[in-house]
């Protein structure tokens, strides 16, 4: 099973504390990969917050092939960070030859068009992207997006991290927001984009547990959005479901609580709001998730949340002190990164609420 | 001798007699309702020795006994009501496998063969059958228990939006709020009683069906419905609470609703829906047939017709197409309610079935609330045999075809799909409906094990099937007093109560393993099929 977990700082906090925060877990996984996405970035980042970073994977020749689209589009690049890696022998890890995080300059017609419209472009982009990588696999493109980046391998969590050099804790390779899972033999075929945590335009989810309603999900998800693809891990569809009904349809977070773990019929009859959650739950039936599953996400204002699924199968436990939130499948994960913060204000959320994390860390519980 | 004349050999089924055992009560005679047997005086001679070598003797003497009538008119249907009446078990049907009936009837009455019931010709077993629930979760996805879980087993009845049309919009409190009305959806049991109207069915039967919707709503809260069928309703259930548990049907001989309509100022609820039946399973292409014999004088009231053969249509005058259909019936039935009450139509699964459906579902009003399809196993109260038995189209792979029509326009679930036609032709319907909702419906309908659970004792195999003629020998589907009175009210709504509790566990014993709390509907990865062709038809795994 998954072993998830997520930070969020009013610091820029280094990647060495997400895998603190994972290796104490690592009975609860199985050891066969590591993945995180950082938000609100730090360190060299820092001064390009509004411009996108491509996190990419890839073969030499993928290099090119993704140079040459991103240079055709009109996408300059104004800065690249290509981690110092340490190929010691002896380490569990079944590396690319190439990881680039590669920050971008708008394309010249693009600079003054609306967000919403460059937001569209650099979904394209790496739609574009991904698929022109696929043959061979030549790539993997794990996000194009401003003040984001992915890093997802294969292999032991502990000599991914060595293999990066992430466990020595440095300035310039930091974010205020990380989540972190350390299991990639997922129930399908090992693809390195089956590995959470997912991203698709400023949102982030990952997951432990199983999608019971896996293909409801994908069948009805396929059709709703482009970005909408891949589906190589039953935890796409909440990152989906999460885009959909927070950006698409624009509603507020409390309501994809409703969507995937709607309330029981004799519920709604007795809420005030029976309208609203009945017309949800007719029309979003296909996106109920109805198994065991906890969630963490993050939305593009870099709030980060959690919830579970309705029966409260699988665990998840908030903990704090002044300066961090931490999330983590396992009350061990945050002994070793918050060893000193008052257990007694540690959340266990419950299948009916779901717990935010807002930039000022002020914690809040919304009851569905 | 004769070789024309028509003797029990000729018939499906002869009666076995013992007249040893016989008392001559008469209580066969009496309780036969096609006067398939009568009572005769046979003249016996009995050849008898009363010395050590033989010096024979005859004596005669006259007996009465029973025997089967030689007629095609009144011939045997195999009821079995003889044999549940004799005291001594001196007599019954027997099935006959050299029946000539079905030519031997063509030849003599010149008129094609009608009878009540569903298909009879099984050259194979069901679809349904060959598919189980494979997908058990284990581990990492636990199993639920069925006792102890809460289930939520219901299924939308209405037109459903697709999320982007909702008229919801968000508050400054940052609450979503109604900004408009959205078309009306019910939320009911997945298990709809089919449409039986007053008329095919006696006035007895259809109150104790109506008896034990209303006892499964306010005492076992499991929110069944009922459809009328054509044929109207009784004014007094029209004017009652209770209507909020039926859904009233038309079909294109708009039987009952003079009343229906007349009654609409009085009325105290809604009704749960409006059904339109534009076609029937067992006999597509036909419209309803009810036979003079049973049109009574209750049934002429409440249809305001003579004593006649009553036969609607086969299709709907004045509709020409899908177009029309949606416009002129569906949005008049809506306006009638005034767009409180949900509308949905129902047609004989065919190989058309997908063309219409993806025209309701395009429709740009957005006004059908359900498409009822109903396969070729589905029962009817009459109807010519070469209907039941050769028309129609089976309904498994219908309503999967729908599904995944609809899924390939991302529509699945805005027109709730139901599906009927056979289902729990083995007593056995939680089962069937459940693999139904698996392969995408998101719920069933039924009529013929309805009758069964109130006693009905006609099967697939050619047992009684005489619902057109009036003469139901359990009172079910008959219009005589002296018939229905043998039919008790009370214990028949008992026995559909009790099926449809018993059911609802079984639904819960379905899903608790495969670690749902509400309806599966589309989930076809739960289930396999242990035959090739079916899995490969049904886009389902395939085991062995």
């Amino acid at each position: 099973m998954c072993r998830i977990g997520a930070i969020k700082s009013v610091e820029y906090v280094h990647p060495s504390q997400a895998l603190l925060l994972m290796q104490s877990q690592q009975k609860g996984h199985d050891n066969s990969g590591f993945a995180m996405v950082m938000h609100d970035l730090g360190g060299i980042f820092e001064a390009y917050k509004h411009l996108p970073t491509l996190s990419l994977a890839c073969t030499d020749e993928g290099v090119k092939i993704a140079e040459d689209i991103l240079h055709a589009a009109g996408f300059n690049r104004v800065m690249q960070w290509v981690p110092e890696t340490n190929p010691q022998p002896g380490l569990d890890i079944n590396a690319m030859p190439n990881y680039l995080f590669q920050t971008y300059d708008y394309p010249k017609h693009a600079r003054n068009i609306e967000q919403k419209e460059k937001e569209e472009l650099l979904l394209n982009m790496r739609l574009k992207l991904r698929k022109a990588l696929e043959n061979d696999e030549q790539g993997f493109v794990y996000s194009f997006w401003p003040d984001v980046v992915t890093l997802k391998e294969i292999g032991d969590p502990k000599d991914i991290g060595t293999y990066f050099n992430l466990w020595e804790s440095d300035h310039k390779f930091t974010a205020k927001v990380i989540t972190a899972q350390c299991r990639q033999n997922t129930n399908y075929d090992i693809v390195r984009y089956a590995a959470h945590p997912f991203f698709l335009q400023g949102y982030t989810a990952l997951a432990n547990g199983e999608n019971t309603f896996y293909l409801k999900n994908v069948e009805l998800q396929r059709k709703l959005h482009r970005g909408y693809i891949g589906f190589e891990s039953d935890s796409q569809c909440f990152l989906y479901t999460l885009h959909y009904v927070h950006r698409e349809l624009g509603w507020p977070l409390a309501y994809y609580k409703h969507v995937i773990t709607p309330l029981p019929f004799e519920d709604i009859e007795r809420r005030e709001d029976k309208a609203q959650l009945l017309a949800i739950r007719q029309s979003l039936a296909h996106l109920e998730i109805n198994g065991p599953n906890t969630i963490i996400g993050v939305l593009p204002d870099h709030t980060l949340f959690t919830c579970c699924d309705a029966k409260k199968l699988r665990p998840v436990c908030v903990g704090r002190n002044e300066e961090m939130v931490v999330f983590s499948s396992e009350v061990c994960g945050l002994n070793e990164v918050l060893p000193e913060r008052d257990w007694e204000t540690d959340i266990y959320p419950h299948e009916r609420e779901i717990v935010t994390v807002a930039n000022d860390l002020e914690v809040q519980r919304w009851k569905q | 001798m004769k070789v024309h004349n028509v003797t029990p050999n000729d018939l499906y089924w002869k009666i076995r007699y013992d007249a040893s055992r016989c008392t001559l009560c008469g209580s066969c005679v009496s309780a036969c309702p096609f006067r398939a047997i009568e009572p005769k005086v046979e003249r016996r001679r009995m050849v008898f020795s009363e010395s050590e070598f033989p010096e024979p003797k005859q004596r005669f003497s006259a007996v009465p006994v029973i025997r089967q009538t030689h007629s095609i008119k009144n011939y045997c249907r195999g009821c079995g009501i003889c044999e549940k009446v004799c005291p001594n078990d001196a007599i019954g049907p027997v099935r006959n496998p050299d029946t000539r009936h079905p030519i031997v009837t063509r030849c003599l009455a010149g008129d094609s063969i009608k009878r009540g019931g569903r298909k009879n010709l099984e050259s194979m077993t069901r679809t349904l059958d060959k598919i189980r629930v494979g997908r058990i979760s284990q581990m990492t996805d636990p199993s639920l228990d069925a006792q102890r879980h809460t289930f939520d087993l219901l299924a939308p009845f209405g037109r459903i939006l697709p999320p982007k049309k909702l008229p919801l919009g968000v508050s400054p409190e940052g609450l979503l709020e109604m900004q408009n009305e959205a078309p009306p959806v019910r939320w009911i049991y997945p298990v709809v009683i089919g449409d039986m109207s007053i008329g095919a069915l006696s006035w007895r039967m259809w109150e104790a069906v109506a008896l034990a919707v209303a006892y499964l709503n306010e005492q076992c809260g499991l929110p069944v419905r009922m459809c009328s069928g054509e044929g109207g309703v009784p004014v007094r259930l029209l004017k009652s609470r209770y209507l909020k548990y039926m859904i009233l049907q038309i079909a294109s001989g708009h039987f009952g609703w003079n009343r229906i309509a007349k009654a609409m100022p009085h009325m105290v609820e809604d009704p749960a829906g409006v059904l339109i039946k534009i076609g029937q399973g067992a006999k597509p292409g036909d419209g309803g047939l009810l036979m003079a014999q049973k049109v009574a004088e209750h049934i002429q009231a409440i249809r305001g017709v003579p004593k006649a053969d009553l036969l609607s249509p086969p299709n709907h005058q004045g509709l020409y197409s899908i177009e029309e259909s949606v416009q002129k019936m569906f949005l008049s039935f809506n306006a009638a309610f005034k767009f409180r009450v949900p509308v949905a139509i129902k047609v004989a699964a065919s190989a058309t079935s997908v063309s219409v459906f993806n025209n309701l579902v395009r429709d740009p009003y957005n006004i059908v609330g359900g498409f009822f399809l109903d396969g070729i196993d589905g029962g009817t109260g009459a109807a010519h045999e070469v209907s039941l038995d050769h028309t129609g189209h089976p309904i498994v792979s219908k309503l999967r075809d729908c599904y995944l029509a609809a899924v390939n326009q991302g529509r699945q679930g805005q027109i709730p799909l139901w599906a009927a036609g056979g289902l729990g032709k083995t007593g056995d319907l939680a089962a069937d409906a459940f693999k139904m909702i698996c392969l995408g419906a998101n719920g069933v309908f039924t009529g013929k094990l309805i009758l069964q659970m109130a006693g009905c004792v006609g099967n697939d195999m050619g047992r009684c099937n005489a619902c057109n003629t009036g003469l139901c020998p359990v009172g079910i589907t008959t219009q005589e007093h002296a018939l229905v009175h043998r039919f008790d009210v009370d214990r028949a709504a008992q026995n559909i109560v009790n099926y449809f509790l018993a059911m609802d566990q079984e639904f819960k014993k379905l899903m608790a393993p495969i670690g749902n709390s509400s309806l599966p509907v589309g989930r076809s990865d739960a289930l396999v099929a242990t035959d090739h062709a079916v899995a490969e038809k049904l886009q389902i795994q395939y085991v062995c």
